[in-house]
């Protein structure tokens, strides 16, 4: 019955690249930008060699002795030699762990909280000040505390990474439920929604992007618990190594065990990415030199 | 007595202070009485912040009015119902869903089964140009599309009565007059009763069978324009009706007089 109009969707299915202004031809436009962007690629690439190349023969060129930058040859024999004597992989594999469910359990706590909150305006008042309070108090400084308390376990290393990774996830959800359009919940009201309604068609999914920027954060976060959880007590993980490393001023090790400890942080974080793709796929999409797309 | 499809009687709403520095609260519209038969389509004009969408809340049933009772086909309104749905100046569809899952929202909220609902939506995603559009997301359509989609949400719930809320105030010119057209023809065609409220007086004109306009804070109808022209399921042809000029005029001086008193 509407009459045919002149509006086109902003996106045209199967859009053509549009020339960009000045160029006839579109063709030209994005043939440019990939090439660019693959020239970026390979830039990066040469920095990274470049980097290598230095670490190897730049200390000893510098004068800089083994005990302070072991050459990168030197740190990949001992990286094997662990492997092979030191049970580097069964460390590890307890510092992965411990980081995975830290980082779970500290997310699911800040979420659940975060929407109870969200949810009761007053109960956040009450709890604010005590939130805030735990919030300033640097996490870290629990881990000899919780060792007391749990022994030289994995348990308090984890619950260190529990606390940390908690409270950058409970402010954005409760940031995002308190954000969401109040019309938005007029709307659901006035179709009758009950208040669980309301929470999980609207409120909940409302959340989702600030969730994933607390859970991104978070993730990088973990690693510092667990880090932190194991230079204090314990003799398993990554953060063990280091500190034993450090204690026989074998240098390489503790280079073997920061770089795997970054690796993990990457792994973690890039689940959390790919999780997020899959979540907001019906976000526009934000890629390097897309420009103008979208509205 | 008749029975009005929408009516308030002697409604007033008063908000309570916030703070204490608010003082008494504040009384946003003032023993208003409105009837509006079945079928008949009613324009509401007036200041900003005179307590339009207060109204439109109360015959809504979202919120309660502090004296008088607002009636729905004679029964009064103490909540949600079915009979009522609304359409803001915003579209509100929510980013995650898909058109056809936006359409769907009310249903899927009210507990129609799948099958159902999914027969619903196919239709008035037809009925307003959507099919095409019914598996992507709000943020890849236009503002228009967007506002009809909106449209189309509100309709499927086969509402007796409409309250539109500025409904097209954000759209650009050309895409207004189109979507204005299209939604007088479905009031007409359909015989549906609705509160239309705008500031655009010549929308109020064109679309409407009558103008009621509201006074500044707190909110009373001050005067009621029956408009005596042909042709209200074409609003397009309406504007150029010769009588709309002289309404125009009349509205504009009214809404001078309603702001001078409030001076005084």
């Amino acid at each position: 019955m509407p009459s045919d109009t002149t509006e086109t969707p902003a996106t045209a299915p199967s859009q053509p690249a549009k020339p960009a202004q000045g160029a006839p031809d579109g063709g030209v436009g994005q043939t440019l930008r990939r090439l660019s962007m693959a020239r970026e690629f390979h830039l990066s690439v040469i920095v990274l060699i470049v980097f290598l190349a230095f670490w190897e023969w730049g200390p000893p060129l510098l004068g800089i002795r083994e005990f302070i930058i072991p050459r990168l040859s030197n740190v990949v024999t001992e990286f094997f030699f662990m492997l092979e004597n030191g049970r580097l992989l069964h460390h590890t594999w307890i510092t992965t762990y411990s980081v995975l469910v830290g980082f779970f359990l500290g997310a699911l706590l800040g979420m659940v909280i975060g929407y109870l909150l969200g949810m009761s305006p007053m109960t956040e008042i009450v709890a604010s000040p005590y939130i805030l309070a735990l919030q300033i108090a640097p996490k870290v400084a629990f881990a000899p505390l919780l060792i007391m308390w749990f022994g030289y376990n994995i348990t308090p290393k984890i619950l260190v990474a529990v606390l940390i990774v908690f409270f950058p996830i409970l402010i954005n959800v409760l940031t995002a439920v308190r954000g969401v359009d109040p019309a938005m919940i007029n709307l659901a009201r006035s179709f009758n929604a009950s208040r669980w309604q309301i929470f999980w068609k609207i409120e909940f999914p409302a959340s989702m992007a600030p969730l994933f920027s607390g859970l991104r954060i978070g993730a990088t976060l973990a690693v510092i618990g667990i880090t932190v959880g194991e230079f204090v007590g314990g003799n398993t993980g990554l953060g063990y190594l280091l500190i034993e490393g450090e204690g026989q001023a074998n240098t390489k090790a503790v280079f073997v065990a920061i770089i795997l400890l970054t690796l993990i942080g990457i792994i973690a974080y890039c689940l959390v990415i790919l999780m997020e793709r899959w979540v907001l796929r019906y976000m526009p999409k934000r890629k390097f030199g897309d420009v103008g797309n979208h509205p | 007595m008749a029975r009005y499809r929408l009516e308030f009687k002697g409604v007033s709403k008063h908000f309570p202070p916030m703070r204490r520095s608010d003082g008494e609260g504040v009384l946003a519209i003032d023993g208003v009485d409105v009837a509006i038969e079945e079928g008949e389509v009613v324009a509401l004009i007036g200041p900003s912040g005179c307590g339009k969408s207060t109204l439109l809340n109360l015959a809504s049933g979202l919120d309660r009015p502090s004296r008088g009772n607002v009636f729905v086909d004679g029964e009064e309104v103490d909540g949600p119902n079915e009979h009522v749905a609304f359409m803001l100046q915003k579209d509100l569809l929510l980013p995650w869903r898909t058109i056809r899952k936006n359409v769907e929202f009310g249903q899927e909220i009210r507990g129609l089964d799948a099958a159902e609902r999914r027969k619903r939506s196919e239709h008035f995603l037809a009925k307003y140009h959507l099919s095409d559009f019914a598996n992507r997301y709000p943020h890849e359509l236009s503002g228009g599309m967007r506002q009809r989609a909106a449209l189309a949400r509100t309709m499927v719930m086969y509402p007796d009565v409409l309250l539109l809320d500025e409904p097209f105030s954000a759209l650009d010119a050309q895409t207004k007059m189109v979507l204005q057209q299209d939604l007088a023809r479905t009031l007409f065609e359909e015989k549906k009763t609705a509160l239309l409220i705008t500031h655009d007086l010549v929308e109020a004109l064109a679309m409407s069978d009558r103008v009621l306009v509201m006074s500044r804070r707190p909110g009373k109808i001050i005067r009621e324009i029956v408009v005596d022209a042909e042709n209200r399921q074409d609003p397009m042809s309406r504007r150029q009706h010769p009588k709309i000029g002289p309404y125009i005029a009349e509205l504009m001086s009214l809404l001078d007089i309603g702001h001078a008193e409030e001076l005084v």
